[in-house]
Parts: structure tokens; sequence; C-alpha cells
């Protein structure tokens, strides 16, 4: 229970109001109470209600977890907090542009690579592939070390989004 | 039809229509419009201050002893910057401020302009919530739901940055209309259940202990009534924290002093060996917890708190309610009631015979000499010539402020202002300011220290202005007595910087700035100067030079536990561990 101390990874989904300086409340949070933030990803969800989601991966013992949701549910502008972690599994993807560089063999090998991987080129010259991938993180993070050695340029990711399975609105 | 009016006029009404009549501020270029909308009325009273966090705490003294929340307004940049140690004192220790400040025009944000601060973004981790208003439109609706936010819920600061052509600008006004937030609703009314779960729990207890906050103060004069009438029910002893003082009169026999820090023996080792501990309204907070992981170690904890996130953020409790205190002290002595619950009396009297063997070690003892005031004598006496008047304390921070916690007993609630959660020297003489504004006949002292005093001392010349015959009683150690002891216990009684060097003659200081200057170093001269001090009808203050070397006791050293409290100087030797060292 909350005595362990082991670190868990949980996905926190957080129905914030769309108005100025809400980021910054929630990010602030997790730097003022040095919590950790792996990944972070916000957009507005509802526009006719003004509403955005913001969805944080963070790590820690389950009672910092705990802390961390009911610190979050403190924040005026923050409607609601889900652990989908703890109702989950959630559903959860991620998008990656992936620049990559060279020619001959290497070149073949990325391609053939990606294609298992189910990433596609979105932009291509002679010497470099832009692909897109979209899955889990690890996944993502599984491709990314596969082009290391095949001229990996640079990587853009977008951050994990997260949903409940099923029919209901968490 | 609502009414057009200027951005300054819709700040001006919004205030007046919810129900404020004094504020505290300092003019500056960005607020000139909505100064200048303050001298078209009569219904709101302007109190000038004269450094911005002086208005910050006067605001909070006014609050903390009224219930009602304080306000403040202050200019852009410096204005503003200078509140920030106020704010983050009010959201520390919980009380509704409405800030109000003044910023550039909207088209010159960002640009680096004269006196210009992200001011939303420096307040932003030190209030409860703050705003800024690019939208005229938007200000009276902002200014009504500042309020709702700064007063429901845990209470707390809350900032308003209203750019200069804002204030200009004209728009519609629109009344309060109780819409709150259109999401913000915090829980009040406890969960049955666990209130249920609780009843059953206190009444199997056999050492049952109440340990009560500054959340029943925060909760109204209610909560005080039915904390005392759930004492009265089922005879639970009680202590409180710093801040919980008055909820529960000190005359009660159930009463056991703070606990703490620097709490009473009887009350701390009550702390670590009750069976089942009523925490209502405090929050567990490293003052009053010592080492955690020895922090009563064989209790059931219930935990009583309007603010979720205090539920288990520094000590697990086994049944947290989350809602008002006044809600869930109401709902308990119903079920109470209704279930015809009673204590295990012969398991409580031993229990209290228990206690009463603590109390005898009489752990706030001193001696007082012929020659030398003893800086707890000082406040013993205070108490006892002010305890029949109409009498309202603040402290400053530091072992004047236990001594006063220590000596000075309250009776009723929002009679004692104190820097607690923050600990903000320069608390209490603007605190007294805004006290005696709220409480204009009665009797209003700030018990200080001669270090913490210098901090805001600027104040007493607002006390001047207005006629507020505040009391500033200085315990003149001539040391930062606290910082001093700490460097006793833990550096080897290298007193580095901690002597209060070039101290102005505080007789002569009254006087310069207008008031009435007195000061004693006899203890037998020590009543009359009291007496004296209070028949004085201005701004005075009192300078008590005492004992220089005392130190506050008892204390629970950094990192030791409830049960391992250093009773006086004697114990001193080695006491601290060095995990310890390092904790504050």
């Amino acid at each position: 229970m909350l005595h362990s101390q082991n670190i868990e990874s949980h996905t926190l989904s957080v129905l914030v109001d769309n108005e100025p300086g809400v980021l910054a409340r929630v990010v602030g949070l997790f730097s003022g109470r040095g919590y950790n933030i792996d990944s972070l990803t916000v957009s507005e969800t509802e526009h006719q209600k003004h509403l955005s989601r913001i969805t944080v991966v963070t790590t820690g013992t389950p009672r910092i977890i705990e802390q961390i949701k009911s610190q979050l549910g403190r924040l005026i502008p923050v409607r609601s907090v889900i652990d989908l972690t703890v109702m989950g599994p959630p559903l959860e993807r991620e998008l990656a542009l992936i620049k990559v560089a060279g020619r001959g063999e290497n070149r073949v090998e990325a391609l053939r690579l990606a294609d298992a991987f189910r990433a596609t080129v979105i932009d291509a010259t002679v010497e470099h592939f832009v692909f897109e991938i979209t899955g889990r993180s690890n996944k993502i993070g599984q491709f990314i070390e596969l082009m290391v050695p095949l001229g990996l340029v640079e990587v853009a990711r977008t951050g994990v989004a997260s949903i409940m399975r099923g029919k209901e609105a968490t | 039809m609502a009414q057009e009016m200027t951005g300054a006029q819709i700040v001006i009404k919004a205030l007046v229509d919810q129900g404020v009549e004094v504020i505290f501020g300092y003019p500056g270029g960005a607020v000139l419009p909505i100064y200048d909308a303050l001298f078209q009325q009569n219904k709101l009273r302007h109190i000038l201050v004269r450094h911005e966090q002086g208005a910050v705490h006067a605001a909070e003294g006014y609050a903390r002893s009224t219930g009602k929340p304080g306000v403040v307004l202050v200019t852009s940049g410096p204005g503003a910057t200078n509140a920030v140690t106020g704010l983050t004192d009010a959201l520390l220790d919980s009380i509704p401020i409405i800030c109000i400040t003044g910023q550039v025009p909207a088209h010159l944000i960002g640009s680096d302009a004269f006196q210009e601060a992200d001011v939303v973004g420096i307040t932003r981790p030190c209030t409860k919530h703050n705003y800024l208003i690019k939208d005229p439109d938007k200000l009276a609706k902002a200014m009504h739901e500042a309020f709702y936010v700064a007063t429901n819920g845990r209470p707390g600061p809350v900032v308003i940055d209203i750019p200069k052509n804002v204030q200009f600008a004209t728009a519609k006004y629109s009344a309060p209309d109780n819409s709150g937030h259109k999401t913000y609703r915090p829980q009040k009314k406890g969960d049955q259940q666990a209130i249920r779960q609780a009843v059953e729990l206190i009444s199997k207890a056999k050492r049952p202990l109440l340990y009560t906050g500054g959340g029943i103060i925060n909760s109204g004069p209610v909560a005080s009534k039915l904390l005392r009438q759930f004492v009265k029910i089922t005879g639970i002893p009680i202590t409180s924290t710093l801040m919980g003082l008055g909820a529960y009169p000190a005359s009660g026999k159930e009463w056991l002093g703070m606990l703490g820090m620097h709490g009473t023996y009887e009350a701390n080792n009550a702390m670590h060996d009750c069976d089942v501990m009523i925490n209502i309204g405090a929050r567990f907070d490293d003052r009053i917890t010592g080492r955690i992981d020895a922090f009563s170690p064989d209790s059931k904890k219930i935990h009583i708190d309007i603010d979720p996130s205090s539920i288990n953020k520094n000590i697990i409790v086994d049944i947290p309610i989350i809602g008002d205190c006044a809600f869930v002290l109401e709902e308990m002595i119903r079920i109470w009631k209704a279930k015809s619950a009673k204590i295990d009396e012969t398991a409580l009297s031993k229990w209290n015979g228990q206690i009463d063997e603590w109390r005898a070690s009489e752990c706030l003892s001193y001696v007082q000499g012929k020659d030398i005031i003893m800086p707890q004598y000082a406040i013993e006496r205070l108490y006892e010539l002010t305890k029949d008047k109409d009498t309202y304390i603040s402290t400053e921070v530091g072992q004047h402020q236990m001594w006063a916690a220590q000596h000075y007993h309250f009776e009723e609630p929002n009679r004692w202002m104190t820097s607690g959660g923050l600990g903000t020297m320069g608390y209490g003489l603007p605190a007294a300011v805004g006290i005696q504004l709220a409480h204009p006949k009665s009797l209003v002292i700030d018990i200080a220290g001669e270090a913490s005093v210098m901090m805001n001392i600027q104040e007493i010349s607002t006390a001047i202005q207005y006629r507020l015959p505040i009391k500033v009683f200085i315990l003149n150690n001539r040391y930062m007595g606290m910082i001093r002891q700490w460097q006793e216990l833990l550096h080897g009684g290298r007193y580095s910087e901690s002597y209060s060097e070039a101290l102005p003659d505080f007789v002569k200081l009254a006087e310069a700035f207008g008031g009435v200057g007195i000061r004693t170093e006899k203890p037998d001269e020590l009543d009359d100067a009291i007496k004296e001090m209070i028949s004085v009808d201005r701004p005075v203050i009192f300078d008590c030079l005492v004992e220089k070397n005392e130190n506050c006791f008892p204390m629970i050293p950094s990192g030791a536990a409830h049960n391992e409290m250093l009773m006086g100087p004697d114990d001193v030797e080695g006491s601290v561990s060095e995990k310890g060292k390092v904790l504050v």
C-alpha cells in the first residue's frame, strides 16, 4: 500500500480549464514540489467548453503519486485528475518524427526496419528519410535505438496521449 | 441594465459589494486610476502603509481577527514583489487575502517596461489562485470570483493583476451573484461512513487525544463552539498547534497546552503515547511531528481536513475525513449522541492520571531573580495584567513568539495572530495595525523581539497616522534569540551574526515617530510599566530588557521524537544527531 517505497510510473489525465497560465500552474507544481515529469502532452480537447487535457506520465512511490494527484486537484482551474494507470491499463500512444541520413546498405536497412515498425516516410531525399511512427513509448524508443547506427540525425516526440478502453468517458 | 463604468470604478464597486470596509495599500504609477476612484468615494477606507509587505500582514491581521478576507492594493513591479512575502505567509497559514496589483498597460507587457514584473508568474506558487485581467469585461466577474476562491475551501491569498489600460477602460459592472466559480466546489461535508468509523474508534479508545489546528479557527467561531462541546461530552484531553490556540480555552481542565517543537511536556508525551489521535484542522507539520518514523507509533489516527492534499502528506492516517471542521464536528457530535456512545471512563481516568504525572514536570517553569527580567516572566505579567481586557495578541517570529504561545493563555479564537507556517519576522507590527483597525476599542499588543520588530518597524508610522493605539511589547535580549539558541545547540556556541548590534533607542524611536516609548529592566518595575502602557491611548513601543541568554524550553530538537524532549539547558549536550543537524 502507501508504505511501499517502490517507484511506479503513472499516467495521469488532467482535465483543465483552457485559460492562460494553466500549464504553467501544473508544470510549476511539479518542479516546485520536486515531482518528476517523464512525459507531458497538452492540447485543447473541447473548444466549446474551453477544456484542455494534460496527460502527464510521472514516477514516484505510491504515496508520492497520491500527493501529486491531490496537489493537482487543489489547483483552481483543474476539473479532474484521473489516474489512468490505476483504472487501466489504458491505451497509450505517442508519435515521433525521426530523421535518418545515410547512403547504401544503411539506408536500405533503415527503410526495412521502418516497414517492420509500421513507420511511414514523410520526407526523403537520396540522402535522408524522415519517418513518422506512432505507438507505445517503448516501441518508439526501440525504433530510435535501432536507427542510431544507421544514421540517426534527430528526433521529435509528442509525449504520451492516453485514454481508457471502453465506451465510457473517464 | 448593467452600468458602464471604468475598470477602476469596477474594482471599488466590487470591493464595496463584497462587504469590504478597509483596504491596505500603497499607491504607484500603475494603480493611479484605482487610487483616483478611491478618492472619489467614501465607502471604502484606505489605510496607507509604509511598505507593501506591511500591507499584506496588516490585511492578514485584519482577516484573522475578524474572519473576513483582508484586502490589499499595491502597484506593479516593486509594489507587487514587496507583497510576495506577505502572500506566501497567507498561503502557508491559510488566510483569505485579496491582493490587487496594478500592472503596466497590456500592450507593454513583456517589454521590460518601467516597474514591470511578471506578477502572475511570480505569485503563482505563493497564492491560492491568481488572475491577469486583460479584458475589462471580465474584471467584475474575476473580482467576485476571487472572493469566492479566497474564502471557500482552505482559505488563501488571491492576486488580481490589472493592467493600467484596463483600469481606464469602461465596461459593464455585474453584481455578485453567488455563482462562485464554474468548477471549484470544495467539499465541506465529511463522508458519513468515515465519521461513523471515527466515532466508533473514539468510543473504544483507551488513551484518546485531540490535536487541533488553525483549521478550526479558519472554519469560524462555530467550529470552536462545537469543539468545546465535543470535549465536554467526551472528556478527551486536547492539545493544539501554534495556529490553533484559542479554539479551546487554555483554562479548560482538558487543555494540555501547545504541542510541537516548543510544546509542553504533557502535550508531546500524550501525542507519543495516545492510542487514538483525532487531528482536527491541523496538518502534521514538521514542527509538530518531530522525527516522522517515531511519531506517535501506537495510535490510530483520524484526520479531519478541508484540503485533500493534507491527507497522508506527512503522516499516514487510518481514517481521513475531508471536510470543513465545523460540519464534521457537528456530525460527529450528532452521531455520538444518537448512538449514545460513551468514552471508556476507567481508561480515560487512568490516561488522565498519566497526563497529570507529565504535567507535574512543570516544563514551563523558570526562575525569576531580583535583578533581571526573565522573558517568560514578562509574558506572564503581560498576560495577568491584560487577560481581563478585550485583548488581541500578534507576534513576530522567534523565541518571544514561542514564549508568548507558552505563557500567554487564550480563551477565545481569533485572539492570537502569529506567522506559523512561513515564520515571517516582521509580521507582528503590521498585523497589529490591521487588528486594531478591525477592533478600534480593543487592546492590541504585538509581542515582539528586538530583531524581528526592526524588519517592519516603519509601520509604527502607519499606526501613528491613523491613531491606532497598538502596543509593541519588545522582549529585548539583544540577540536574534532563536538563532542564538540553535547556534548554541548545533554550532558550538559560535554566534555568527546573531547579535543585535547597533540597536536603536526604542524609546526615542517611538517618540521620533510620534508615539510613546517605555523602557523597563527591573522585575519590580515591570507591572507598573505594563499598566502605564495599557493606559496610554496612543501607539507605544515598550522596550522590555530581558535576560540575554535564556533559551526556549522545552524543546524537541531536530530529528528527535516527542518523548525525547529537552527540558532545560542541562539536557542540551549532544542532543542533536548528525541527521537532525541538517533539518531546520
